[in-house]
């Protein structure tokens, strides 16, 4: 009997064949910590009187609120720098940029690994088959004081994008896709396994993480494209890390990256997603771009396309955040950042900003934001009644040009808000 | 009496702990003063000890944030009912000893509002004469639950419930 991919990774950790329901325990290759968490971390540590059995193996990165907004922070990541110091465990401080991206950058994710995130958002190394999985801080503690982790093998779910996606359409425009089909919660305790056929093995490394990214808004354990395409390249793939063509999967489900059109997740949940068409034309009052699930160099490639030349509506604050300093570096180098500011952006400090509503950038009652982030919950950015709309670099761009919801093939009719405002 | 706090599905998160009131931003002594603090901000003044949570489909889902429920423990919160669960929150949930019951029956039978007790050992909860009958949880966390919590658990014994002996 054939197994998925997530069996093959947890079988390979547990060191015996496992299947879908079974309860495994398994070596973790890496416990990722993020700041917010920390606090918790270290308390439940203390009450299991244990240490990291493996320094090496835990990671804390400070990007939740970084740099810090008040005392408490502050306080919160003074004392992560000085227990890191004290345990020998890295810590990446202000300014490296989101937790996920840089573990990523670092290779500390690596295909046919594990690693447990104190993030939802761990799902993210599925990029590049290695399993990730978000948890909270007792199960993070746990890991870190024994090295591993207990888990139920998760039902596979297996998605398929084939083909290509048309000019001005965007992997998130795919993961979105993919989030409405599966719903919030179809794929709550299972692996999305991601099969990218017939043109789609093209998609990037970034492209990959924001697919993996999207796949806990409907639920998921872990998100694990099947390596091909430029990750047989950027990495060495073990030859056991692909599922078999026998493999028992719970649902199946396609989908024609050619026939994707601009999408958003419109408030308040994710899985309520609608073509840009529907909601075109809704004032907008701040465009924020970033985030592990859209700040990456191509990501602002993409928005620089749509923003140069133009400049962002009167009325509408452009954000736009970096996902790590490497990102950051990149695009001063080639340019990207000059044709970014000229529009009107304002550039934050690599991190995760304003995404959960705790800085840089706070929606204020009532207002409007389209963000290339992952959640639009009631309050998230801020304000209770504040709006989120999800939506792909390119469209969050062109939105912020408009002052409206808008695609980029939109923006010369647009003229009361966009271009023409200033191109007179 | 403890009373039914009632609420729909897809509760997140975000609403249960705004992440800007995380213990991180306002103190470890105050956060849960802001539980549910959008979505029903008479909520945390009003919880007693004890009080039930019932809620519908694919509970806290979102952000992996610990100390969601954990601030719902701290106002006295032993267990909810919930239609179903979204997965990092249930593995929370478990392993702050809130117990997490799922019952859709119960769930449509209980209201807002409603005086019950909830009879842990034998999974009942009673609204008068009425008797409802709770699912218990899996085994093998009854088996971490049963020694206080999985991080008494694994002080004690150096291994997780079902592992084997290292």
């Amino acid at each position: 009997m054939g197994q998925t991919l997530a069996e093959k990774i947890l079988s390979r950790h547990a060191g015996r064949e496992v299947r879908a329901g079974e309860l495994v325990v398994v070596e973790v290759d890496q416990v990722m910590v993020v700041d917010s968490i920390a606090g918790s971390f270290f308390k439940r540590l203390a009450e299991l009187n244990a240490t990291p059995r493996f320094p090496e193996k835990v990671t804390i990165v400070i990007d939740h609120v970084a740099p810090a907004a008040n005392i408490e922070v502050a306080t919160a990541q003074k004392e992560i720098r000085e227990w890191g110091n004290k345990h020998g465990c890295r810590v990446f401080d202000v300014g490296r940029g989101i937790c996920h991206q840089v573990l990523m950058e670092e290779g500390l994710s690596q295909p046919g690994g594990i690693v447990l995130g104190s993030d939802s958002h761990s799902t993210t190394y599925g990029a590049v088959a290695c399993f990730g999985t978000g948890m909270g801080a007792t199960d993070i503690a746990l890991a870190a004081a024994s090295g591993r982790t207990w888990l139920r093998v998760p039902e596979s779910v297996k998605v398929t994008f084939k083909g290509k996606l048309a000019p001005g359409v965007a992997a998130k425009d795919a993961a979105l896709e993919m989030v409405r089909v599966l719903t919030a919660d179809g794929a709550t305790y299972m692996s999305v396994e991601i099969h990218l056929v017939d043109g789609a093995e093209s998609m990037t490394r970034g492209e990959r993480m924001t697919l993996a990214n999207l796949t806990v808004e409907a639920g998921a354990k872990c998100g694990l494209v099947v390596p091909s395409g430029e990750i047989l390249s950027i990495y060495q793939v073990p030859d056991w890390l692909y599922p078999d063509a026998g493999a028992i999967y719970a649902r199946k489900i396609e989908i024609d990256l050619s026939t994707l059109t601009p999408l958003v997740s419109v408030p308040f949940f994710v899985d309520n997603v609608q073509t840009v068409d529907s909601v075109a034309g809704k004032k907008v009052d701040q465009v924020f771009i970033g985030t592990c699930t859209n700040g990456r160099l191509e990501d602002l490639h993409a928005a620089a396309e749509v923003l140069k030349g133009r400049k962002v509506a009167q009325h509408t604050r452009l954000l736009v955040i970096p996902a790590s300093s490497q990102v950051l570096e990149q695009a001063t180098e080639d340019g990207t950042l000059l044709t970014l500011l000229q529009a009107g952006a304002t550039i934050g400090t690599p991190g995760c900003g304003p995404c959960m509503g705790r800085h840089q950038g706070v929606l204020a009652p009532g207002e409007v934001c389209v963000s290339t982030s992952n959640r639009n919950f009631k309050g998230r950015m801020g304000a209770a009644d504040a709006e989120i709309y999800l939506a792909s670099p390119r469209v969050a761009a062109a939105s912020a040009v408009a002052g409206v919801i808008a695609a980029p093939e939109d923006l010369e009719t647009t003229s009361s808000y966009g271009l023409n405002e200033t191109g007179l | 009496m403890p009373r039914v706090w009632k609420f729909g599905d897809s509760i997140n998160t975000d609403d249960i702990l705004p992440g800007k009131y995380a213990p991180f931003m306002v103190g470890e002594d105050k956060f849960q003063a802001f539980a549910f603090a959008h979505l029903r901000p008479e909520f945390a003044e009003g919880f007693k000890p004890g009080d039930l949570l019932v809620c519908g489909r694919n509970t806290g889902l979102g952000s992996s944030r610990e100390y969601a429920p954990e601030a719902l423990r701290k106002l006295g919160l032993k267990a909810i009912i919930a239609k179903s669960y979204a997965r990092i929150f249930y593995r929370n949930l478990v392993n702050l000893g809130i117990m997490p019951f799922e019952s859709a029956e119960v769930v449509g039978a209980l209201n807002d509002g409603d005086e019950v007790e909830l009879v842990f050992e034998q999974g009942l909860v009673k609204r008068g004469n009425q008797v409802f009958k709770l699912n218990p949880p899996p085994a093998f966390l009854l088996q971490a639950l049963g020694e206080g919590s999985i991080l008494e658990y694994y002080k004690r014994h150096a291994r997780f419930p079902g592992e084997a002996g290292r």
